[in-house]
C-alpha cells in the first residue's frame, strides 16, 4: 500500500483524466454515435424488412385463398349454368315432344273421326244407292211381273190367301 | 557472452515470428545494463523489473551496456512548480545529470522527478524514500505516449467504422472486424446489464473504456514496454470515472438503498448504513485494483521468465535455459493476450453492472 | 516475513473460492449446455469480485 501511494503519480492521473474525457467526448461524436445509429438502423430495416416480407407472404397466401374463392365459384357457375342449360334441353325437348305428340294424336284423332265420318257419309250414300237400286229393280221387276192382267191377278190373289181374314 | 546475445536474439526473432509482435513485452530491455555490468543477478533483475513496471520519462528500447548509449527518444517534461517548467528528457541523461531549468533544478530518481540543489543530492529517509520535495509532474511520460498512441487508434479505427456506414449498411475491410465487437459490447455487456432502455446513454464511455484498455493491454504486450494499465494512477483514474458515473446517474431507489435500507427494522438499518457506504467505495475500488494488479501480475510474470534465460544459464546452459524461457514466456504470453480481452471485458462488465445497480427500478419484494 | 505468511493465506482462500465457482459452475453447464453462455458470464462476474477481493487484500498487506 505504501509502495503504491508512492507509485501514484498525480500528474499522471491528472492527464490520463483529460485523456480520456477528451476521448470519450471525440468517440461518442465522431464513432459511437453514427456506429450506433447506423447499426440500429440497420437492425430496424431488417425487422421492417422480416415484417413486410411476412406481411407479404400472407397477402399472397390471401390472395391465393382468394383466387382459388373465385376459381371455386366460377366454377360451380359454370356448373350451374351448364345444368340449366341442360334442363333447359330437356324441356325444350320433353315440351316439343309432348306437344308434337299431342299434336300428331290431335291429327290422328281428327282423321280417324274424319274417318269415321266419311265412312258414315259413304255408308249412308251406299244405302240410299242401294235403296234407290233397289226400289228401280223392284219397279222394273213389278213392271214386268205385273203387265199381265192374270198376274195382276195372281198377285192380289196370293197377297189376299196371305191375309187371313181374322 | 557472445553466445548468449546471439541466442537472445535468436529468441527474439523466433518469438515475432511466432506470435507476431504480441509476445515478447520488452526482450530488448533483458540488453540493459547499468554502468557497463550485465544484469545477470536476481536483485537486478527484480530491480529492473520493477524499473520496467513503472513509467518513464524516456523511451528507451535498446541500451548498449558497453557503451553505455540508450536507443530510444526523449519526451518532453512538463513540471509545475511555481510556474510551468518545459524542457526535454534528454536534459536528464537517464538520471545520470542534474536537468535545470528557470533556475531550478531537477533530478530523475527511480523515475520520478525531484527538486534538488545544483549538485543533485537526494537526501533519503530510513525507508529509502527520498525527502526532496516533488514537483507536480504533467510531463508527457512513456504512458501518456501510449494513451495517446491508443487514443488515436481508436479515433482512427471506428471513425473509418462509421464512415464505412454511410456507403452502405455492412461494412467492409477491417471495419468488418471492429463491428461485431461494438455490438458485442452493447448486446453482452450493457444491454443485459443496464437494461433495454437505459442502455444508451452509457454506450459512450463503456465502449470507450472497453476498447481503451483492451488497446492498452494489448501495447503491454508488446516489445515497445508500455506499461499503461498496469499503472495505480491511470486505472485510478479508470474507476473514479465508473464512480462518479454511478453516483450520478443513481436514482432515488439508489440512494435509498444506500442510506435507509427499505423492508428492514431501524436498528438495522443504521448498521447497514455504513456498510453500503463503504460497498459504495469498494466498487471501484476493486475495479481500479483488479486492473492494475493483473497486468502487473502478467508483466512480471513475462519478465521474469524471459529472465529465466539469464538466471538458469549457470545451471542449464544457454541453449536449454533460452529453450525453457522461450517456452514458457510464450505460454504465458498467449494467456496474457486472453487476460488483455478478459481484464477490459470485466471493466466494462462490472462498470455497466454498477450503472445497471444505480439506475435499475426495484419493484418491492 | 508475516506479510509472505498473509499472501499464501490469501492465495488459498481465493483458491478455494475460485474453485468452487469453476467447479460449480461446470456442474451448471454439464446439466443445463444450453445455459452454457450465461453461466459463463455469471462466472467471470463471480470471479472477478472475488479476484477484486483477493488483490484488495494482497495489496492492502503489502
Amino acid at each position: 500500500m505504501d509502495q503504491l501511494l508512492n507509485d501514484f503519480s498525480p500528474g499522471l492521473f491528472f492527464m490520463q483524466a483529460i485523456i480520456l474525457l477528451i476521448l470519450i467526448l471525440l468517440m461518442r461524436k465522431f464513432a459511437w454515435k453514427p456506429i450506433l445509429n447506423s447499426l440500429q438502423d440497420r437492425e430496424d430495416g431488417i425487422q421492417d424488412a422480416l415484417k413486410s416480407a411476412e406481411e407479404a407472404r400472407k397477402e399472397m397466401q390471401n390472395l391465393q385463398a382468394d383466387n382459388e374463392r373465385i376459381l371455386n365459384e366460377a366454377r360451380a357457375e359454370r356448373d350451374g349454368m351448364l345444368k340449366e342449360a341442360r334442363e333447359l334441353k330437356e324441356n325444350l325437348i320433353s315440351e316439343a315432344k309432348s306437344e308434337a305428340k299431342s299434336e300428331a294424336d290431335k291429327i290422328v284423332a281428327q282423321a280417324q273421326a274424319t274417318i269415321a265420318s266419311e265412312k258414315k257419309a259413304a255408308i249412308a250414300e251406299l244405302k240410299n244407292q242401294v235403296a234407290e237400286l233397289s226400289i228401280e229393280i223392284a219397279e222394273k221387276v213389278v213392271r214386268k211381273e205385273l203387265s199381265s192382267k192374270d198376274k195382276q191377278l195372281e198377285l192380289v190373289e196370293s197377297m189376299l190367301g196371305d191375309v187371313t181374314l181374322n | 557472452m557472445k553466445v548468449f546475445q546471439r541466442s537472445l536474439k535468436y529468441a527474439t526473432i523466433v518469438l515475432l515470428m511466432l506470435t507476431g509482435s504480441v509476445v515478447c513485452a520488452s526482450s530488448g530491455d533483458e540488453q540493459h545494463r547499468v554502468g557497463g555490468n550485465p544484469i545477470d543477478t536476481q536483485e537486478e533483475i527484480n530491480a529492473y523489473i520493477k524499473h520496467h513496471l513503472q513509467d518513464s520519462h524516456d523511451f528507451t528500447f535498446y541500451t548498449n551496456g558497453e557503451t553505455g548509449t540508450h536507443y530510444g527518444f526523449p519526451l518532453p517534461v512538463i513540471l509545475w512548480d511555481g510556474g510551468i517548467k518545459t524542457f526535454m528528457s534528454s536534459k536528464f541523461h537517464h538520471g545520470e545529470t542534474v536537468a535545470e531549468s528557470g533556475g531550478s533544478y531537477y533530478k530523475l530518481y527511480h523515475g520520478k522527478v525531484y527538486k534538488t540543489d545544483a549538485e543533485g543530492t537526494i537526501t533519503l529517509d530510513d525507508h529509502d524514500h527520498p525527502t526532496n520535495t516533488k514537483p507536480l509532474d504533467f510531463s508527457i511520460t512513456k504512458s501518456v505516449v501510449g494513451m495517446l498512441l491508443a487514443g488515436l487508434l481508436m479515433l482512427l479505427l471506428f471513425s473509418a467504422l462509421a464512415r464505412g456506414y454511410k456507403k452502405g449498411p455492412i461494412p467492409s475491410g477491417f471495419a468488418r472486424v471492429l463491428e461485431p465487437l461494438v455490438i458485442y459490447v452493447r448486446d453482452e455487456i450493457a444491454r443485459p446489464n443496464i437494461g433495454e432502455n437505459k442502455y444508451r446513454k452509457y454506450m459512450g464511455f463503456l465502449l470507450t473504456v472497453f476498447f481503451f484498455i483492451w488497446i492498452l493491454n494489448l501495447l503491454g504486450l508488446t516489445p515497445l514496454g508500455f506499461n499503461v494499465t498496469g499503472n495505480i494512477a491511470v486505472t485510478v483514474c479508470l474507476a473514479l470515472f465508473t464512480f462518479f458515473i454511478v453516483q450520478f446517474s443513481g436514482n432515488k431507489e439508489y440512494w435509498k438503498h444506500i442510506f435507509w435500507m427499505p423492508g428492514v427494522p431501524v436498528p438495522m438499518k443504521i448498521i447497514l448504513m455504513p456498510i453500503e457506504i463503504l460497498g459504495m467505495l469498494t466498487k471501484p475500488f476493486s475495479l481500479l485494483i483488479r486492473l492494475f494488479a493483473n497486468i502487473t501480475a502478467g508483466h512480471f510474470v513475462v519478465m521474469s521468465l524471459i529472465a529465466l534465460m539469464i538466471t538458469m544459464k549457470a545451471v542449464f546452459g544457454p541453449v536449454a535455459s533460452t529453450g525453457m524461457s522461450l517456452v514458457l514466456s510464450l505460454f504465458i504470453s498467449v494467456i496474457e493476450i486472453l487476460v488483455a480481452f478478459l481484464q477490459a471485458f470485466i471493466f466494462t462488465m462490472l462498470s455497466s453492472l454498477f450503472i445497471g445497480m444505480a439506475v435499475a427500478e426495484h419493484d418491492h419484494h | 516475513m508475516y506479510n509472505l505468511i498473509g499472501a499464501g493465506l490469501i492465495v488459498i482462500g481465493g483458491g478455494i473460492g475460485l474453485g468452487q465457482i469453476g467447479g460449480k459452475a461446470m456442474e451448471g453447464i454439464a446439466r443445463q449446455p444450453e445455459a452454457a453462455g450465461k453461466i459463463q458470464t455469471a462466472m467471470i462476474i463471480i470471479g472477478a469480485l472475488l479476484e477484486g477481493l483477493a488483490f484488495g487484500a494482497l495489496i492492502l498487506g503489502k
